[in-house]
This record gives structure tokens, C-alpha cells and sequence, in this order.
């Protein structure tokens, strides 16, 4: 069960960002939501590649035991960087909607219709 | 002729090609903005030479495998390694190579259309370098043989795409498509990393021949097949996710779609991978069949629903965005009747027809609706405006915008001899061998859209020349050199279809059902 | 602008948080860290800067042009690195550089030791160009939000 801990926290994260994007009206905070969700994603990967009792997959400190997964890390720091390029291009889109319209308020984006 | 260097190094060359080009754009524009798009027309061309050397390679040599950071490229498997393939490789199939050509061709044309359409606005090096940038994240996705380095790809592609999608803001409606796309494609992304993850954690291993050798079908297995069909599927644009398209097509700048059309089939194309080289050794746990199903529920839906949200659009660009997600629905049909017949005894006669006119589509599609699309960019840089209700009477003064609009038009209709009827045609004869009513459903479809593009085509060209558009005229020659390079090439392949498709579309359906031969090119025919 | 002893904590700060920064990205090889944590560090120490001194002050300083060239060069020295490869008959990407004696080229020792600077072959080399693309990157993108936000709406 304790084992199994990191990965309940992932599905309550996301759960929580995903309910954050649907239920939230301002547009800041539905990207918020979205970081969680990012967030919850990275938790996964990191606790993926986890072993018990492993240590730090640093090369020179290689000792006689385990090391974690390094794979899963690298992965990780990838996902950090998209998501930190995303969030960047998505506040400039609220910024613009924020400044041409004159609110950033979701319902402001119903100009599109079917 | 061509230095060993060249053709060795041609796989990587695919990309770093266009992202060498892509950074540099910014720098070289200080030089002139014309040495600028110079520079970016070369980018592209030189890409299109090396897709071309790359598929020629593939055609005669067969499946090429290249390590990134090894001594030399055919060293996937390092000796030390106990038979694990470490660093990231691009496997490049017939299939893959198809979807490269695909690629180029469009950047191509596209780069060559935008010379002139954006010729208008300020910041015209982000919208190269953001183009090229589109380039190396369709090339990537198609050429990958990692499932991470497919993810990356995947996000460059989004980034990309939402940043082109809002290039010309025009009061904040283009940066609300923009945001929707690039939420949806965030999420979708996110999903397919989430299911990359389940299977690192199953199987220790990110190369696709390494999972796809140690597949063994289970619960988790299935949870990240749907995940990764729903998530690429919502990315390519088929129904019930394709919400994001009228909005993020129709207001994208005409160049801009035309090269969105080609990332949403390299989606197409990661579903297509999945299903096929993943998943496909396990015939005895997995009921192809339903799969299979499942594809041509989607296709069948997309076709239709397409269709019907096209016809009361009076926007010629989200019209055209409905007709692109219906077409897509012909591509997913194809393939689907091809997976549902997988591992059977028909599979031989009729099922490969039916994957081959899907793929055929692929590329057909991205040609004439890529030609489509930039002859409405044409009608709205020279009138101002995207509504047919305004439009009228243009066919006087637009000659050769009506004619790459008509050539357009037929081929997306299925009429001979452009190329969509050469795919269509494959698509029904197959379809029809499975379940007769599918094909018909097919050819309804096709009828409905003849007589959409026959609306349009009325309402844009015939009658009467109209008042406020007197001083309209033909568009700048570098718009009709793009238009007219796919123009050439819908009917290129509309007359010669049995060369095209034993030449470049076979090889690739065959490459494509073969999961055995895939492993085998990567892992050394273990 | 922010009061007196704000501005003068920042002035006498900034410094230190770009020496760790560069620590950071220089000794990626050997630490935890690298290339695109260093630099998010640097960037971080120029938004102290721009906290404390205002946005519109920092922005005729150091300006987007000397940031964004910053980029620049640090993607094409990225890319540069990678295709000199081809000219040394590796792959792209390939790590020409490690085991050769040369710059970095050091051979690495085997087993828990306190790790040596001189080796890693492209990969310091690689972890600078990511630094100071970085630290450009996310530098120009806070300056011109900030600057954005000021813009009243239409």
C-alpha cells in the first residue's frame, strides 16, 4: 500500500488539474489547471523509475548497490522544459485575449461559433 | 555524384537540415528580409532533396536504421550492451520515407506560397523559423523509431503549430484558436506520455522494435493502446475530437493550414504506427477485428459528420477545415477494413488494397487539400475577405486561381483523372469486398462533397463581376508557382496512378504490415 | 522600482546567484544539474533584477537585442557542436571529443571518485550552449510579458 503512494497522489493531482481546466472561468487559472496536470505527469515518471533502496544515478559515486532508474529522470527533465515553453506561449495567448478584448474571462471566448 | 558523406548521414540530415535553417533564420534577417526568405525557399528545397535520397535509399536498400551519437550509424545495438538497443534511433521504413516526402513537398510549396502572402506583415523571421521548426517536428515524428523521441517531436509540433495558427492576431479571434488548439494538443500529449510511461514501466525499454519484441498483451497494455489511439487520434483531427479543427484551420493564415493539414497526418500516421509495429505481433490476445472496428467507426463518423458540417458553412476556410476531417475519414477507413482483416487469409487479396488506397489518400489529400487551401488564402489576400456571401464574380479577374481551385475541387470530389479519385476508387473497390455498405457510405459522402465545392465554386467565381472588387487581380507570382506545384502534382498522380502507387504507396503498406521485418532491421534479426 | 534596500540587496545578490548558475551548468557532467537548470537559475537572477528594479529600467539595460542574441548564439553553438560530428566520422550527435586527450577529453575513472572537470568530451560543451540559450530564452520571455502587461486594454 505505502508503495503504491506516489502513484494515488498522481491520480489525485491530475484529477484536481483536470477538474481546475472544466469547472474554472478565468483563463489564468485554467492554465494553472493544466500545469498541474504536467505536474501529476512528471510525478509518474519520476516515481516509475524508482528502486528500493537505490541511490542517485550519479556515474562517479557508483557503489556496490543499486541505482534508481536515470532514464526516467531524463525523461522527466524533457517534460519540465515543453512545459515550460507551452505555458509560456499559453499566458501570451491570455495576455493578447486579456488585451484585445478586455477581459480574461473564458466566457469572452464564445466569438467563435459552431 | 552525391558524397558518401550525404547519403550516409541522410536520415539525419532530415532534420538537422531544416533546424540548422530554423535558427538561423533570425540572425540572417538582419541582412535583408529578401536574403531571408531566400534563405528559407533553400532550407526547404535542400530538405526535399534529402527526403528524396533518403526514400531512394529505403526503395533499394530496404529499412535504414541510424543511431544518434554512435560511431557509425547502423550500430543500434552496442557490443556491450547484452542485445539492448541504448541510444535513440530513426528507423526509417518504406512507409516512413512515404510520409517524408509528403512532408517536404508541402514545406515546399508552402514556403514558397508564403514569400509573398506574408509579405504584408512585420515579424516575418519567427514565421519561417516557427515554419521550418513545423518542418523538423513532421520529419521527426515520421522518422523516429523511439517512442520519447516520437513524444518530443510530437510537443514541437504543438508549440509550433499554436504559435503559427496566431500568427496575424487580427483583434484576438485567431489567438482564441490558437489557445484551444494548443490546449488540446497539450493535453493530448500529456496522455501520450502517461501511456509512453505505462509502458517503460512494463517493459523497460523506450525503443518501439524493443517494446514491440517483449509485447505481451496485458491489462495495462490495453489502458495505453486506447490512450495513445484516443490522444493521436484527437490530434489528427478525427470526430468526436475534432473541435479544435474549423476553429484552429479557419483562422490560421492560408499557408499555415495548408502545412497544419500534413502535421495532423503525421498523427495519423504515430496511430498507424502504433497499431501495426507495436502492437502488432500479438494476434493471438488481441482481436483485431475490433480494432479494426473501432478505426472504421471513427472514419465512418469523420466522413460523415465532416460532410454535413460543411455544407451550411459560409466561411471558405472552416468549410474547407469540415472537408478536411471528412477526408481524414476516408484515410482511417482504409486502414481500418486493412486491420480488421489482419493476420486473415483475405488480407492478401482485398485487405492490402484497402491499406494502400488509405495510404494513397494520405498523400493525395495533403496535395490537394494543401492546394485548396492556398487558393482560398489567394481569394482572401486579393478580396480582404473569407465570407461567400460578399464573394462573387472573381472568376474574371482570378484566372489561374480558379483553375488550381477547379483542379482542386474535382480531385477532392474523386472525379478522374485527378488523384482523388485514384485512392477513392481503391478505397470503394476494397471496402466494398468487406461490407457493401461502408463503400456506400463512402461514395454518398463523395456526392456531397462534389456538391459542397460546387457551391463554393459558384459563389466564389461565377457571376457577374462585382463593384467593390474591380480592382482585384491576379495574385503574386510566388503564390502561383506554390499553388501551381501542387496543381502539377494532384494531376501528375491522377494520370499515372499505377506507377505511384507500385513505386512508393505498396512498399509502404507492405513495410507497414510487416511488424516482423521492423524488429528484425533494429535488433539484428534476432 | 522597488524601495532603497530592495534594490541594493538585488545589485549585491545578482552576482552571487550568476555564480551559482554558472556552476550549475558547468560542472553538469559531474553534479546534478546541466545546461537547462543553470540557465533557468541565471534567468532567475535577471528577474530579481527586473522585481527590483522595474521592467521598463532593466529593458533599456541589458535589452531584449542583447538577450535574444544571446540565444542565438547559444543554439547555433548547440547545433554547431552537433554537426561537427559528421566531420570526424561519427553520427550526428556523436561525442567526438571524449577520450581524446584534447579539450575535456579526460578519461573517466571507474568507481566512487570525486569526478574530474576535464572530462565528458561534448557534453560541458553542449551543457554551456543550453546554458546561455536559457538563459536568454526565458530572460527575453519575462521581459517582454512584463513589458506586455503594462499595455492598457483595448
Amino acid at each position: 500500500m505505502i508503495a503504491n503512494l506516489p502513484f494515488i497522489a498522481v491520480a489525485v493531482v491530475a484529477l484536481i488539474g483536470i477538474v481546475v481546466i472544466l469547472t474554472r472561468q478565468n483563463l489564468v487559472k485554467m492554465v494553472m489547471g493544466l500545469s498541474l496536470v504536467e505536474a501529476a505527469v512528471n510525478l509518474f515518471l519520476v516515481s516509475l523509475g524508482y528502486r528500493n533502496g537505490g541511490i542517485a544515478p550519479i556515474f562517479t559515486s557508483a557503489p556496490a548497490g543499486e541505482m534508481v532508474m536515470p532514464t526516467v529522470q531524463a525523461m522527466t527533465l524533457t517534460n519540465i522544459v515543453i512545459g515550460i515553453a507551452t505555458t509560456a506561449l499559453l499566458l501570451s495567448f491570455v495576455m493578447l485575449v486579456y488585451r484585445k478584448y478586455g477581459s480574461a474571462d473564458a466566457g469572452v471566448m464564445r466569438r467563435l461559433k459552431e | 555524384m552525391i558524397p558518401e558523406i550525404i547519403i550516409r548521414n541522410a536520415p539525419a540530415l532530415l532534420i538537422a537540415v531544416p533546424m540548422l535553417a530554423a535558427f538561423i533564420t533570425p540572425v540572417i534577417v538582419r541582412a535583408g528580409n529578401g536574403v531571408m526568405k531566400a534563405w528559407a525557399l533553400l532550407a526547404t528545397a535542400a530538405t526535399a532533396a534529402i527526403a528524396a535520397i533518403v526514400a531512394w535509399q529505403v526503395l533499394d536498400f530496404g529499412t535504414i536504421v541510424y543511431t544518434f551519437g554512435a560511431a557509425a550509424p547502423g550500430l543500434a545495438v552496442p557490443l556491450d550492451s547484452g542485445g539492448i538497443p541504448v541510444r535513440i534511433i530513426f528507423t526509417i521504413d518504406a512507409m516512413s520515407a512515404f510520409m517524408g516526402i509528403i512532408a517536404t513537398i508541402s514545406a515546399f510549396a508552402v514556403c514558397l506560397y508564403a514569400v509573398a502572402s506574408e509579405g504584408r506583415q512585420t515579424g516575418q523571421e519567427i514565421f519561417f523559423a516557427l515554419l521550418l521548426l513545423l518542418e523538423v517536428g513532421i520529419l521527426g515524428m515520421v522518422s523516429t523509431g523511439d517512442l520519447f523521441n516520437f513524444f518530443v517531436f510530437l510537443e514541437i509540433n504543438s508549440i509550433a503549430g499554436a504559435a503559427l495558427v496566431s500568427y496575424r492576431i487580427r483583434g484576438g479571434l485567431s489567438v482564441e484558436a490558437a489557445m484551444k488548439y494548443g490546449f488540446i494538443s497539450t493535453l493530448g500529449g500529456l496522455i501520450v506520455l502517461t501511456a509512453i510511461g505505462l509502458l517503460y514501466g512494463q517493459y523497460g525499454a523506450l525503443n518501439m522494435a524493443m517494446v514491440a519484441s517483449r509485447m505481451q498483451f496485458t491489462m495495462l497494455d490495453g489502458i495505453a493502446l486506447a490512450m495513445l489511439v484516443a490522444a493521436l487520434a484527437m490530434k489528427s483531427g478525427a470526430v468526436p475530437m475534432h473541435f479544435w479543427t474549423p476553429d484552429a484551420y479557419g483562422l490560421a493564415p492560408a499557408s499555415v493550414t495548408a502545412f497544419l493539414v500534413v502535421a495532423s497526418q503525421a498523427s495519423l500516421y504515430g496511430v498507424f504506427r502504433i497499431v501495426f509495429t507495436l502492437y502488432g505481433g500479438i494476434v493471438q490476445s488481441l482481436d483485431w477485428t475490433t480494432v479494426g472496428w473501432i478505426v472504421i467507426v471513427l472514419g465512418v463518423l469523420s466522413m460523415f459528420v465532416g460532410v454535413t458540417m460543411a455544407i451550411p458553412q459560409h466561411d471558405v476556410k472552416r468549410l474547407m477545415a469540415y472537408h478536411a476531417v471528412s477526408q481524414t475519414g476516408y484515410m482511417l477507413l482504409g486502414v481500418g477494413v486493412g486491420i480488421a482483416l489482419l493476420g486473415t487469409s483475405s488480407f492478401d487479396t482485398y485487405g492490402i488494397v484497402a491499406m494502400e488506397g488509405g495510404i494513397f489518400h494520405i498523400f493525395n489529400h495533403a496535395m490537394y487539400k494543401g492546394l485548396l487551401f492556398l487558393t482560398a488564402g489567394a481569394i482572401i489576400y486579393r478580396t480582404g475577405t473569407s465570407d461567400l456571401n460578399r464573394m462573387g464574380g472573381l472568376g474574371h479577374s482570378m484566372k489561374w486561381t480558379m483553375l488550381f481551385f477547379g483542379i482542386g475541387a474535382l480531385a477532392i470530389a474523386g472525379i478522374p483523372p485527378f488523384n482523388g479519385f485514384a485512392s477513392k476508387l481503391m478505397i470503394y473497390e476494397s471496402v466494398y469486398l468487406f461490407n457493401p455498405l461502408l463503400a456506400v457510405i463512402a461514395m454518398v459522402v463523395s456526392i456531397l462533397t462534389l456538391a459542397s465545392f460546387v457551391k463554393v465554386f459558384h459563389a466564389m467565381f461565377m457571376g457577374p463581376r462585382l463593384p467593390e472588387f474591380a480592382e482585384v487581380r491576379e495574385v503574386p507570382a510566388p503564390m502561383l508557382l506554390g499553388m501551381g506545384l501542387l496543381a502539377v502534382i494532384v494531376v501528375f498522380f491522377g494520370v499515372f496512378p499505377e506507377q505511384v502507387v507500385a513505386g512508393l504507396v505498396e512498399p509502404a503498406a507492405r513495410a507497414l504490415a510487416d511488424q516482423g521485418a521492423y524488429i528484425a532491421s533494429v535488433l539484428g534479426g534476432a | 522600482m522597488m524601495t532603497k534596500i530592495v534594490r541594493a540587496a538585488a545589485g549585491i545578490l545578482f552576482p552571487f546567484v550568476l555564480i551559482f548558475g554558472f556552476y550549475i551548468v558547468a560542472h553538469g557532467h559531474l553534479t546534478p544539474g546541466g545546461g537547462f537548470q543553470g540557465g533557468a537559475v541565471i534567468a532567475t537572477g535577471i528577474v530579481l533584477l527586473i522585481a527590483a528594479f522595474g521592467a521598463g529600467e532593466i529593458g533599456r539595460r541589458i535589452g531584449p537585442g542583447a538577450l535574444k542574441g544571446s540565444e542565438a548564439l547559444g543554439l547555433l553553438l548547440f547545433i554547431g557542436t552537433a554537426a561537427a560530428a559528421f566531420g570526424f566520422g561519427g553520427t550526428f550527435f556523436s561525442n567526438w571529443l571524449a577520450n581524446g586527450g584534447a579539450v575535456f577529453g579526460n578519461i573517466v575513472a571507474f568507481g566512487p571518485n570525486p569526478g574530474d572537470l576535464n572530462t565528458g568530451g561534448v557534453i560541458p560543451l553542449m551543457n554551456l550552449a543550453v546554458g546561455i540559450e536559457v538563459l536568454g530564452a526565458l530572460s527575453v520571455i519575462v521581459l517582454l510579458m512584463l513589458k506586455g502587461v503594462g499595455e492598457e486594454a483595448e
